[in-house]
C-alpha cells in the first residue's frame, strides 16, 4: 500500500510538502503513478497521531456503552492513533487473560494502537498487588486503579516498588474518598443547589501523599487528571526539586467550571468534578509552564439511562476523544496561551514519553501515524455525528476550530471526513 | 401578573413580584380555610397527584387538603425510601402519571434537582414539595406568609435561622426568597452543619446563637436529625441542646415583638426547649394553617396559568 498526502502543512513547518507512506512507514519520495492513493490536503495541518494515556473503552463487560471497536473508531475520529484504556472493566483487567482479550479485539478493530493499562491491585480493590509481570508480557504499559484510588499508603508504596521492578509507571487517580462523598465540586454552587460537595482537599491530600512516597522511594509516580490549583502547585514544587512526578489534565478542566452544574445537567458530572475559575486558570498556568505533561481525555462513555436521571444518581464522566484536540486548539493555541508545538507535546510526545511508547516519530522509516486537522474553519460540534456508541458530551453545539479531516495509523486510513 | 413558569421548582425561579402575588393570594385563601364551608371551585374538574418519594405527613396532608378545598380530583402515590435502583425510573413514573391526564404533580424526592429533571418532559405542572437538600419552596412561602401577616414590608427586616443549615432545604428556600424581598438573613449552626460558601447566597454567618438572634424580627429554629450523631456532626443531644438550642435567654435578645417559627416536626428539648415552643412569641401552630393557604394559592395560580394557555 502506497499513499501520498499532497500539500501537507506539517504543524511545525510553514511551507507545504508532500508526505510519502509505504508499507505502513514514512517513506522517501516516489512517483505519483506508483501510489495506490493520492490525497490532496490543500494545506491542512498535519500532526503526529495523537496519544491518549487515559480513557475507558468499556469492553469487556460494558459493551452496551462502548466496545473496543466503536471506542477506537471514536478515537480515530479525534485524531488519535494510540490510546490507553483503563482497567475498570468487568471483569477487571487485572490479569494477563483479560489483557490478551483486549489486545485481540483491538487488533481485529484495527482503528488504533491500543496499549492497555493493567490494574495495580487485584480487582482494583486496593489490597493485593496484581500480576504486573505477566500483564506486561501480555501488553500493558502501566498500572492504575483509576476511579478506585489506593487509599492505604502502605499498599501504594508496595505497588510503586513492585511496578518499578517491571519498569511500569504507576498512574494514580488522586481522591481521598473519606472527604468526597459528594457529586460535584464543593463550593458556592454545590451549596446553592443542594448537592453534596467534593472538596479540592480530597484530591490535594492524595497528590501530596503520592509525591511524598515518590520522593522517599525515588520511584516515579504519575498523577491522573489533575483539576486543582493545589495539585498543580505541589507538582510544580516537587518537579523543581527533582521528584519524578508527572501529571495529566483533561480538556474539561481548562474549558468548564462548576457553575455548569447549576441546572443539574449530568453531562457536567465527572470525577474529579469541575472546579471554580481560579482552579481552571491554575490548570492553564500549569499547562503553560510545563508542570502538566499531558492532556488526556478520560473518555468515559455512558448509556443514556445512566445520564438521563437525577444528578446524584448519574454516573461520572464524559466522552472525550472527538473533542479533545479541537478544545485544546481552540482554548489553548488560538487564545495564545501556548504554541501548536506545545499542544502536540501535551497530546502526543508527553504521554508517549511517560509510558515509553516511542510514538510520534515523523522521520523516514517511522510508523506512519498522523492526523490532519482543519485549523482555519470554525465548525459546530454535533453529538449526533459521534462515532461513539454513547452521547454523553457537554460540548454539543460548541463552535470550535480543529475538526479532524484524516487520521492514518500505520499507513492505514482510520478516519476520513467526507467533504 | 400571574406566574411565568409552568412549574414551581424553587424560590430561585420566582421573581419578587411573583412571590408577593402568591402571598397576597394566600391571604385570600386563608379566609376559605377559616370559613364554615371550606369549598371553592378553582380546581373543579382538575386532577392533582402527590408523588412522594420521602416520608412526610404534614406537607402531603397540607397539599392534599389544599387541593380538596378547591374541588380537585386528587390521588396520592408514596414510595417509602429511595427510588434509586428500584424498579421503574423516576422519569418513567412521572411520564405515566402525566399521560393519565394529570394537571399538577406535587413531588417530594430525596435527590436535589429531581423535579427540575422531570419537569421539562411533562405537560403537567410540577410543584416541588422538597428536593433533597436543595429547596422546599412552599415551606419558605408559608414562612414568608407568616411574616407578611406581621410585617408591613420585608425590606430591612432581620431574620435569624439556627440549626442544621447544611442539610436544610428550608434554609435555602427562605434565604433565596427573603433576600429577593429585601430582608437580612443570618444563619448559625455547628460548623459541621454549615455548608461552604453559604455567605455567597447573600446570608450572614453569625458567630453564635446569640449573635444570630440579636435584634432579629423573626427567629426560625430548624429540626436537627438525631441520626446525624452517627455521622459525627454533633456529639450528643445534651451538648446540642446546651450550645445550639434557642433558649428563652437567647430569644430575649431578639426585638421585643419578634416571633418564633419552626418548620416542624420539632424535637422538643433539643433545638427548642418545650417552654420556648409553647411561648407567647411562638407562631408555630399558625404556620401550619398558613401552609394550607399558601399551597392553595400556588395550585390556584398554576392552574390559572394553565387555563390561559
Ligand atoms: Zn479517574
Amino acid at each position: 500500500m502506497k499513499l501520498i498526502l499532497k500539500n501537507a502543512k506539517k504543524y511545525n513547518e510553514d511551507k507545504l510538502s508532500n508526505i510519502y507512506i509505504e508499507d505502513g512507514k514514512f517513506a522517501v519520495e516516489f512517483a505519483e503513478a506508483e501510489a495506490d492513493r493520492v490525497i490532496d490536503l490543500k494545506g491542512a495541518t498535519v500532526t503526529p497521531g495523537l496519544v491518549d494515556m487515559h480513557c475507558h473503552l468499556r469492553e469487556p463487560g460494558g459493551e452496551y456503552k462502548e466496545t473496543i471497536k466503536t471506542g477506537t473508531a471514536s478515537a480515530a475520529k479525534g485524531g488519535y492513533t494510540s490510546i490507553c484504556p483503563m482497567p475498570n472493566t468487568n471483569p477487571v483487567a487485572d490479569n494477563a487473560a483479560v489483557i490478551s482479550g483486549i489486545m485481540k479485539k483491538a487488533k481485529e478493530a484495527d482503528n488504533c494502537r491500543v496499549y492497555p493499562i493493567g490494574a495495580a491491585t487485584k480487582g482494583i480493590d486496593g489490597e493485593l498487588i496484581s500480576e504486573m509481570g505477566l500483564m506486561k508480557e501480555a501488553g500493558i504499559v502501566a498500572v492504575s486503579d483509576d476511579g478506585h484510588p489506593i487509599k492505604n499508603a502502605g499498599i501504594m508504596r508496595k505497588v510503586m516498588e513492585y511496578a518499578s521492578d517491571f519498569d511500569l509507571p504507576v498512574l494514580n487517580h488522586c481522591e481521598d474518598k473519606s472527604l468526597s462523598e459528594g457529586a460535584m465540586n464543593e463550593g458556592t454552587v454545590s451549596t446553592t443547589i443542594g448537592i453534596r460537595g467534593i472538596p479540592t482537599a480530597a484530591e490535594d491530600i492524595m497528590i501530596a501523599r503520592d509525591i511524598i512516597l515518590s520522593e522517599y522511594l525515588n520511584i516515579p509516580v504519575h498523577i491522573c487528571h489533575v483539576s486543582t490549583k493545589g495539585g498543580v502547585r505541589m507538582i510544580r514544587d516537587a518537579k523543581a526539586r527533582g521528584v519524578k512526578v508527572t501529571c495529566e489534565t483533561c480538556p474539561h478542566y481548562f474549558t468548564l467550571t462548576d457553575d455548569c452544574c447549576e441546572t443539574y445537567d449530568t453531562n457536567f458530572k465527572m470525577h474529579p468534578p469541575l472546579r471554580t475559575r481560579d482552579h481552571l486558570e491554575a490548570i492553564i498556568e500549569g499547562i503553560k509552564d510545563g508542570t502538566i505533561d499531558a492532556i488526556a481525555t478520560d473518555n468515559a462513555p455512558h448509556h443514556a439511562d445512566e445520564k438521563v436521571c437525577e444528578f446524584s444518581v448519574a454516573l461520572n464522566g464524559i466522552l472525550g476523544f472527538e473533542t479533545a484536540f479541537a478544545l485544546g486548539y481552540t482554548y489553548l493555541v488560538k487564545t495564545g496561551e501556548i504554541s501548536m508545538e506545545r499542544l502536540i507535546d501535551l497530546m502526543c510526545y508527553g504521554p508517549s514519553n511517560i509510558l515509553k511508547l516511542g510514538r510520534g516519530g515523523m522521520n523516514i522509516g517511522d510508523d506512519a501515524d498522523l492526523a490532519v486537522f482543519d485549523l482555519e474553519n470554525e465548525f459546530t460540534f454535533d453529538k449526533e455525528k459521534m462515532l461513539s456508541k454513547s452521547r454523553n458530551t457537554p460540548y454539543d453545539g460548541w463552535k470550535l476550530y480543529g475538526d479532524t479531516l484524516l487520521t492514518v495509523m500505520g499507513g492505514k486510513v482510520t478516519y476520513e471526513k467526507l467533504c | 401578573m400571574g406566574l411565568k413558569s409552568k412549574d414551581l421548582l424553587g424560590m430561585k425561579q420566582l421573581t419578587a413580584d411573583e412571590i408577593m402575588e402568591i402571598l397576597d393570594t394566600a391571604k385570600t385563601m386563608k379566609l376559605v380555610i377559616s370559613s364554615a364551608n371550606k369549598k371553592t371551585s378553582h380546581l373543579q374538574g382538575k386532577s392533582v397527584v402527590t408523588l412522594f418519594y420521602e416520608n412526610s405527613t404534614r406537607t402531603r396532608l397540607s397539599f392534599e387538603l389544599a387541593s380538596k378545598y378547591m374541588g380537585s380530583a386528587s390521588a396520592n402515590i408514596s414510595t417509602s425510601g429511595s427510588s434509586v435502583n428500584k424498579g421503574e425510573s423516576l422519569l418513567d413514573t412521572a411520564r405515566t402519571i402525566d399521560m393519565m391526564g394529570t394537571d399538577i404533580i406535587i413531588m417530594r424526592h430525596n435527590q436535589s434537582g429531581a423535579p427540575h429533571f422531570i419537569a421539562p418532559y411533562l405537560k403537567a405542572s410540577v410543584v416541588n414539595a422538597g428536593d433533597g437538600m436543595n429547596e422546599h419552596p412552599t415551606q419558605a412561602l408559608l414562612d414568608m406568609l407568616t411574616m407578611y401577616e406581621r410585617f408591613d414590608t420585608f425590606e430591612g427586616k432581620n431574620i435569624a435561622i439556627c440549626g442544621d443549615i447544611y442539610h436544610s432545604r428550608v434554609v435555602r428556600s427562605n434565604a433565596i426568597g427573603l433576600k429577593k424581598l429585601g430582608a437580612n438573613v443570618s444563619v448559625y449552626g455547628p460548623k459541621t452543619m454549615m455548608p461552604i460558601g453559604i455567605e455567597n447566597m447573600g446570608v450572614r454567618i453569625a458567630d453564635s446563637v446569640a449573635d444570630c438572634i440579636k435584634d432579629a424580627d423573626a427567629v426560625m429554629g430548624l429540626r436537627v436529625q438525631l441520626e446525624r450523631q452517627q455521622k459525627s456532626l454533633f456529639p450528643s443531644i445534651a451538648e446540642y441542646a446546651k450550645f445550639y438550642a434557642i433558649t428563652p435567654e437567647m430569644l430575649a435578645l431578639a426585638k421585643p415583638d419578634a416571633f418564633l417559627m419552626h418548620p416542624g416536626p420539632c424535637n422538643h428539648g433539643v433545638e427548642l426547649p418545650t417552654a420556648v415552643y409553647d411561648c407567647d412569641q411562638s407562631v408555630i401552630n399558625e404556620q401550619v394553617t398558613n401552609g394550607v393557604a399558601v399551597r392553595m394559592a400556588v395550585l390556584y395560580l398554576l392552574m390559572a396559568r394553565r387555563n390561559q394557555l
